[in-house]
């Protein structure tokens, strides 16, 4: 062999690196480097308008934890998370377990439910302002032919419109309402996935073994469903406490910052507000969090694959 | 325990297109070990899914104990099952798999608790029942189905096709516990098979399935020496039995019957002058191939090893199978003659 031709090792190496390459470079370019960026940014003082940086170590994130706005903005991340992580699991659980039936026209149910994942979630936060507009929201008119707006002693208020924007509550409701109906989709179709997964012979072993439905459906079938609920939670946990567009177009973190979340405070702070250090600190309060998530659940997932 | 008659029940498929069993009339009195044997696609696993309610008849009636059944679910028939693959829950425990069916009839936990004691000592699986059924062999499991399916005595027994997963060795063991298991709790078991050697050592009773109907029931001495037609005829015993042409008749004999006489034909034999083609030698028997000149039919013949040495391929021989075992089939109909 002379000293030019390659052994089938080597060449099977170099052909490895050669397609890694590509997705390796993506995650530098686009991932890593910016994630080292924010880090430096900020353990510094940088603003939009100096081009100077001064080393400050840790002050931009003891100044945070003195501001009401980042504490409420870290409460607010977690209770919408949390609270769309429930609603998609429990809905998405039923709409799953119904799907999964023998239907006549399957398929096109399917499809409608998967639309709200297909549509780009900039125009469906903007379909959904004008479903929760404070004065033309069709909601409103719904609720106000039913009697439960706009009289005296009514359920949701003696004024003729709600106004879900608004009002802190019930904007903060209205964000995990459009969140829900976005991830709602997804949660499904990954249930569903795992619920044809569950072999025959063991739903009918139960049924014969004397299970009704719902001793089947919480003894045997959610049980073994733990993974496909832990990918589920980790897709939803980190796409929703990283998602900016739902709050940046229905409120902004108005009313008064009271729906305010990570992702828009960092935007509003550092880009907006010009502090490029502080913005970066808050931004980067997300990484640990997602890290822990992660982890946890990745590990549940392995110690239960069965 | 109870008894389980089936009238004219069948079962269909694509909206009657497809008929997985046909008009299948069976009685199993209480306590019988009857074997369902049948090729795959002969409808015997619908037969059984359909007497356990996990299918719904198209027709028919279901008596399991004189009860109508055709419309209990499948928690309602007391029935116990055993999957061909064994469906353990596998997020449970071995103890939880045993108690899960008492679990569900709400009986109370110290109850629970000696049952699956003494299913497991049953089985002599005491040991494994903390484990997971992921952290079993094929044999435990198979055991632990089997613990799952007796811990509630059952009225009827329903096992598909429980030892094709075993290895050979453990087949065999198997089928002495099924059997040991049997005489002891003496619970009517309905078993499901492809298997003709499970069949003939395990059913009190076997019923050949074919299309979805019954082809013949009766003991494995009848369904070998005395089979109803020609289907049942060559679907029993390895190598099946031959079936020679002989007018309006076929005539029927086990490769075992035959033999090799010194020299005329004695009377009371049928002779059959034959051109070997081929021989295998099994070991303690042999197996010679060969085709009859006069009707051009292939029979296969079954000699002791030691018989067998002179046979040359390519030579004719004139071998003898006695009157009194041969069997005569309508050549249309496919029956058995009534002899």
């Amino acid at each position: 062999m002379t000293a030019r031709t390659l052994s089938q090792g080597q060449r099977d190496t170099l052909l490895a690196m050669s397609m890694v390459l590509p997705a390796i470079l993506y995650i530098t370019l686009l991932l890593g480097i910016p994630i080292v960026l924010a880090v430096v940014y900020s353990l510094n003082d940088v603003t939009t308008g100096s081009p100077v940086m001064r080393y400050i170590g840790l002050e931009n994130f003891i100044a945070l934890l003195d501001t009401p706005d980042f504490m409420r903005a870290v409460g607010n991340t977690f209770l919408i998370t949390i609270s769309t992580l429930l609603g998609v699991l429990v809905l998405g659980t039923i709409q799953a377990e119904l799907l999964v039936r023998p239907t006549r026209g399957k398929w096109l149910i399917r499809f409608l439910i998967l639309l709200p994942w297909t549509a780009p979630a900039s125009l469906s936060a903007i379909a959904w302002l004008w479903m929760l507009d404070s004065t033309f929201s069709p909601i409103d008119w719904v609720l106000r032919g039913l009697g439960l707006l706009g009289h005296p002693g009514a359920l949701f208020g003696d004024f003729d419109n709600t106004f879900w924007l608004g009002r802190s509550g019930f904007a903060l409701f209205s964000i995990i309402l459009v969140n829900v109906w976005r991830l709602l989709p997804l949660g499904t179709v990954i249930i569903l996935a795992g619920l044809n997964g569950v072999p025959r012979d063991i739903l009918e072993q139960a049924e014969i073994d004397g299970a009704g439905y719902f001793r089947r459906l919480f003894h045997i079938v959610l049980p073994m469903l733990i993974p496909v609920f832990g990918v589920t939670i980790l897709f939803t946990f980190v796409f929703v406490f990283t998602d900016i567009v739902t709050v940046f177009i229905l409120t902004r973190g108005g009313p008064a910052n009271a729906t305010q979340v990570l992702p828009t405070l960092a935007f509003f702070t550092g880009v907006q507000g010009g502090s490029l250090g502080r913005g970066a600190a808050t931004a980067l309060f997300l990484l640990p969090v997602l890290a822990a998530v992660s982890i946890l659940i990745l590990a549940l997932i392995r110690r239960r694959e069965i | 325990m109870a008894s389980l008659s089936i009238e004219h029940l069948s079962t269909t498929f694509d909206r009657g297109r497809v008929k997985a069993v046909d008009d299948v009339s069976l009685d199993m009195p209480d306590g019988e070990f009857l074997v369902l044997l049948g090729a795959s696609g002969s409808g015997k696993s619908t037969l059984m899914r359909t007497i356990a309610g996990l299918e719904r008849p198209s027709s028919g009636a279901i008596r399991i104990d004189g009860r109508l059944s055709n419309e209990d679910p499948p928690r309602k028939r007391n029935i116990a099952m055993v999957f061909q693959s064994y469906a353990l829950y596998p997020n449970k425990t071995v103890a939880k798999n045993i108690s899960f069916p008492l679990e569900a009839v709400r009986m109370p936990t110290a109850q629970i608790q000696e049952k699956v004691k003494w299913a497991a000592t049953l089985f002599g699986i005491d040991e494994l029942l903390h484990r997971k059924p992921r952290e079993l062999s094929g044999g435990e499991r198979q055991r632990v189905a089997l613990a799952r399916a007796l811990v509630r005595t059952p009225s009827l027994f329903l096992m598909d096709e429980p030892l094709s997963n075993l290895d050979a060795k453990l087949r065999h063991s198997a089928r002495r516990e099924f059997k040991r298991l049997h005489e002891q709790t003496g619970i009517t078991t309905l078993y499901v098979t492809h298997d003709q050697v499970e069949a003939m050592g395990l059913g009190q009773r076997i019923a050949i399935l074919n299309k979805g109907q019954i082809q013949q029931i009766g003991t494995p001495h009848e369904i070998y020496h005395e089979p109803a037609n020609t289907f049942v005829a060559q679907f029993m015993g390895s190598p099946p039995m031959n079936l020679i042409p002989d007018g309006d008749w076929l005539l029927g004999f086990h490769a075992e019957d035959a033999w090799l006489p010194e020299g005329e034909t004695p009377a009371g034999q049928h002779a059959l002058p034959m051109e070997i083609q081929q021989v295998e030698r099994l070991g303690s028997d042999a197996l010679i191939y060969g085709v009859l000149p006069a009707s051009q039919t292939e029979v296969i013949l079954k000699l002791p090893d030691r018989l067998a040495g002179g046979l040359a391929i390519g030579a004719s021989r004139t071998f003898c199978v006695p009157d009194s075992q041969l069997q005569r089939f309508d050549l249309r109909t496919g029956l058995r003659a009534r002899n």
